[in-house]
């Protein structure tokens, strides 16, 4: 009886953990094509209030398996917000996690994270000595105290942190102070005066003050281009090209696949058709070059593929379910050594696309089976309506009648966070469906998706957990004996 | 409402059942053409902030005997081509005067339901036509003049007659469901409905049509049911497949099994909109253009089942449906034409339709004053009813 008890609740453990993995791989809180940021926000909120209520240890592990930004801050919150009741030894493993989560975060998320426990009213002296160590951990204080100098003056208001140097008279006095010693402060004062100095600043602090000139848009840009980083660069693209700014050519060889992917699809159909060598070998680099820091090696592999209506998504995340399934296009034929691709509504150069017309994946599906791969990808929000649930089916007959060995595996990425099943929707019992918030974490997804598929015990999940904190912290270059807090 | 011919449902010619797409209570289901032809486009006209007031029915155009009033979103125009070649589906400024557009003191007027513009195309009210064809029906009141009926009815007939319909904005769920759906490839109507009832069926000749007026759907009106229905029901199962897989020995076996769960829920969700694709209507032909006739109809009203009125634009070699709409009617809006259905059968003669109807003389005449019919009886008639 007390053996049963233990295993059911094992069991589970696992599969809320896997649940809420799954989510934290795909939600970002913003608004998707088939529901509103409201539901999604209420939904992962949920979601992190009861695994943090139920297993805290493992809660603060998942920071390691590879969750997506908005999660991941999310979890630090969480955790900074209360440990009361946690052993020095459990509190000393958070620390080392949460600081390793920072360091891993963008700057502006980081920041984010330990505002949002300010916002909870908490201040103690673990948040303090987190909060230390993390800003002595950044690489140039000074250049954050610029870029983001509201998010690191809320920060030290909130835990009193004594500031190198000047930085506490600029934090607080700003560019009404006579003179600094350091010459980016200084630029920062005299661009108040000056309009040379402007373009030795960051571009999102730059434009903030060429707005208040009234300096020309596109005179602005074409100044500024040298200090861009490669994001900004990509981001401005369309407005470059509106304004005839010629000087903000990007180097397609070196942007993030997904980045490249969204870009892609941003261009008219017109301009990716004359560009269309160019950018297909950008797609190509990218991803190598995703493949060389995660290597997958796979066989025979066929992708099913969604191109319909609602990989258009939201106003907040406009075609990224498209591009996350180009993305993935482009890694997949890079990482097999057959690869076949099938694209719903069918299509024939991936670089036309535009979200269109029904979602049939049983079709596909079944296209794909027939040439007898290793692998099956199916990348899809999982609302599979023509007809309505085929795919579910066709993955379910296939595994019972015409594959029971197992020679195919079938798989579900999701890249959409569906608010009321907690998670990416799926597509039936039979197929493991994997959450997915950028096509570089594919690697990350695919090992995960022995747990998604609920053949893997709980203690295989926290032995998997085990090793990738162990990389983890590895990775954020902190030694055991370093840790604080 | 005259009617010239009762014959079987609208039917489906030319047109195929596609898988239905549910959100919340609201069930969409696809119609895709098979042969998508080119001599027959459909375009909207909006109408603004001076769009027309009312529309003159009959009468001379500057001065209307009978005018129908309604809030009134735009107009479809239609364009063909006599031979079967492409029509360039263009927009059109046209004056006020030459809309058909004046102003009758002070009220804006739009000159009939269905106007001819020049060769070629032909501007008419959406819905609207249908509408006034159930409002004008028996609209000439009691033909003898029995004694009950007031003075007022006997010289002026039903005028005026009203009804409510409900803008298609504020049925709950169908502005997502709407965004949401997926449009496919062939797709030319849909057959719409809130909580498993037909609430309504939209068919456009054309593809590229029914993409554009797509979202034209939540300004088209419902009937008060539909609304009714949105707001008590959350959702309604999905159509999904099943396939039993001892039937499965191969994936050919298996796809052919998928398609014939496909073909199955598509032959159910026809059967779901039976009382328009089926069932008798009466229809009443309005327009002849080209090889086109405009008509609108009316399913036979019994009281018990649902009912529809639309109107529909047929092809007349081959019967093909090249447009249609339809509307829901509320019960009360089915009791009240079926009232004026028997009093009109039995020469308005309240004793015999009593009889007809199996019940006694002061209960019919208790039904047409809940019926809204009142006024056209005369005060003593009605007085010590029973509630």
């Amino acid at each position: 009886m007390t053996m049963s008890t233990q295993t059911a609740a094992a069991r589970v453990t696992c599969e809320d953990l896997v649940v809420f993995l799954n989510a934290c791989f795909c939600c970002t809180g913003q608004r998707e094509f088939y529901s509103d940021g409201h539901a999604q926000t209420v939904s992962i909120e949920f979601l992190h209030d009861y695994i943090r209520g139920n297993y805290r240890r493992l809660y603060a592990r998942t920071l390691a398996a590879g969750v997506n930004h908005f999660n991941r801050a999310r979890i630090v919150t969480e955790l900074l917000a209360g440990s009361r009741h946690l052993a020095p030894e459990e509190r000393r493993e958070e620390g080392r996690l949460i600081a390793a989560a920072l360091r891993s975060l963008p700057a502006p998320r980081a920041y984010r994270a330990l505002l949002a426990v300010r916002a909870r009213g908490v201040n103690n002296r673990r948040l303090r000595a987190i909060v230390r160590d993390y800003l002595s951990a950044r690489p140039d204080l000074k250049f954050d105290a610029i870029k983001y100098r509201d998010k690191l003056r809320d920060l030290i208001l909130h835990t009193h942190l004594p500031l190198p140097g000047e930085l506490g008279g600029f934090l607080f006095k700003g560019w009404r102070e006579r003179r600094y010693a350091a010459p980016l402060l200084e630029s920062f004062r005299r661009a108040h005066y000056s309009e040379e100095a402007l373009y030795e600043l960051p571009f999102t602090v730059a434009e903030g003050l060429a707005a208040r000139r009234k300096i020309d848009r596109a005179v602005f840009l074409r100044k500024i281009a040298p200090r861009l980083t490669a994001l900004e660069r990509l981001r401005l693209q369309a407005t470059a090209a509106r304004e005839g700014v010629a000087e903000l050519t990007i180097d397609l060889g070196r942007a993030g696949l997904t980045r490249l992917a969204i870009y892609v699809l941003s261009l008219p159909l017109g301009e990716r058709r004359q560009r269309a060598a160019e950018l297909r070998t950008a797609l190509d680099a990218a991803a190598r070059r995703c493949l060389r820091d995660a290597p997958l090696a796979l066989g025979r592999v066929a992708a099913v593929l969604d191109c319909s209506y609602s990989t258009a998504g939201s106003p907040d995340k406009p075609r990224r379910s498209l591009a996350i399934a180009l993305a993935v296009d482009a890694l997949l034929r890079a990482a097999s050594a057959e690869y076949l691709s099938f694209w719903t509504p069918a299509a024939d150069d991936p670089l036309q696309l535009v979200p269109r017309g029904q979602t049939d994946l049983a079709g596909p599906l079944l296209d794909a089976l027939e040439t007898r791969p290793d692998l099956v990808v199916v990348v899809s929000d999982g609302f599979d309506n023509d007809p309505t649930g085929g795919a579910g089916e066709v993955c379910r007959v296939f595994k019972a009648r015409l594959d029971p060995a197992g020679r195919t595996t079938i798989v579900h990425v999701n890249p959409v966070f569906d608010a009321p099943e907690l998670g990416p929707r799926r597509l039936g019992a039979a197929v493991p469906t994997l959450g997915l918030r950028d096509a570089e974490d594919l690697p990350t997804a695919l090992a995960f998706a022995r747990f998604a598929a609920g053949d893997l015990s709980l203690a295989e999940l926290e032995d998997y957990l085990a090793r990738r904190v162990a990389v983890f912290l590895a990775r954020a270059d902190l030694a055991p004996e370093e840790a604080t807090a | 409402m005259k009617f010239d011919e009762t014959s079987a449902g609208l039917g489906l010619r030319g047109l195929q059942i596609a898988p239905a797409q549910a959100f919340g209570a609201v069930r969409l289901v696809p119609l895709l053409r098979e042969h998508v032809r080119e001599d027959l486009r459909l375009e909207t006209r909006p109408y603004g902030d001076d769009g027309p007031d009312a529309v003159g029915v009959r009468g001379l155009a500057d001065r209307p005997d009978v005018a129908y009033f309604s809030y009134i979103p735009h107009a479809y125009v239609l364009r063909w081509s006599d031979d079967g070649t492409a029509v360039a589906a263009r927009g059109a400024s046209l004056s006020s005067k030459k809309q058909g557009l004046r102003t009758v003191g002070g009220v804006r007027v739009l000159h009939r339901m269905v106007r001819a513009e020049g060769p070629g195309a032909l501007r008419f009210l959406p819905l609207h036509l249908s509408f006034e064809g159930f409002l004008s029906l028996h609209f000439g009141g009691p033909d003898v003049a029995w004694s009950e009926y007031s003075r007022e009815a006997l010289s002026h007939g039903l005028s005026p007659r009203r009804e409510r319909a409900v803008l298609g904005a504020y049925v709950k769920g169908l502005e997502d469901a709407v965004r949401m759906f997926e449009i496919h490839e062939r797709q030319v109507g849909a057959l719409v409905f809130v909580a498993d009832a037909l609430a309504a069926m939209v068919c456009f000749p054309h593809p590229d049509d029914y993409r554009a007026l797509h979202r034209a759907l939540v300004r088209d009106f419902f009937g008060e049911i539909v609304y009714q229905y949105a707001i008590l029901y959350d959702d309604v199962p999905a159509h999904r497949v099943a396939v039993r897989e001892v039937e499965v020995a191969d994936l050919a076996g298996l796809r052919a099994a998928v398609r014939r769960a496909g073909a199955d829920w598509a032959a159910f969700t026809g059967d779901m909109a039976a009382r328009v694709l089926r069932e008798p209507l009466r229809w009443q032909t309005l327009h002849r253009a080209g090889p086109f006739r405009l008509r609108r109809f009316m399913s036979a009203l019994h009281p018990d089942e649902d009912n529809h009125i639309g109107e529909a634009i047929v092809r007349d070699d081959g019967g093909e449906l090249e447009y249609c709409k339809t509307f829901r009617l509320s019960a009360a809006q089915v009791r009240r034409a079926y009232l004026l259905d028997k009093l009109a059968q039995h020469d308005w003669d309240l004793a015999r339709t009593a009889e007809a109807l199996a019940v006694t003389r002061e209960a019919l005449l208790v039904r047409l004053r809940n019926a809204g019919f009142g006024y056209l009886l005369k005060g003593h008639v009605l007085k010590d009813l029973p509630p």
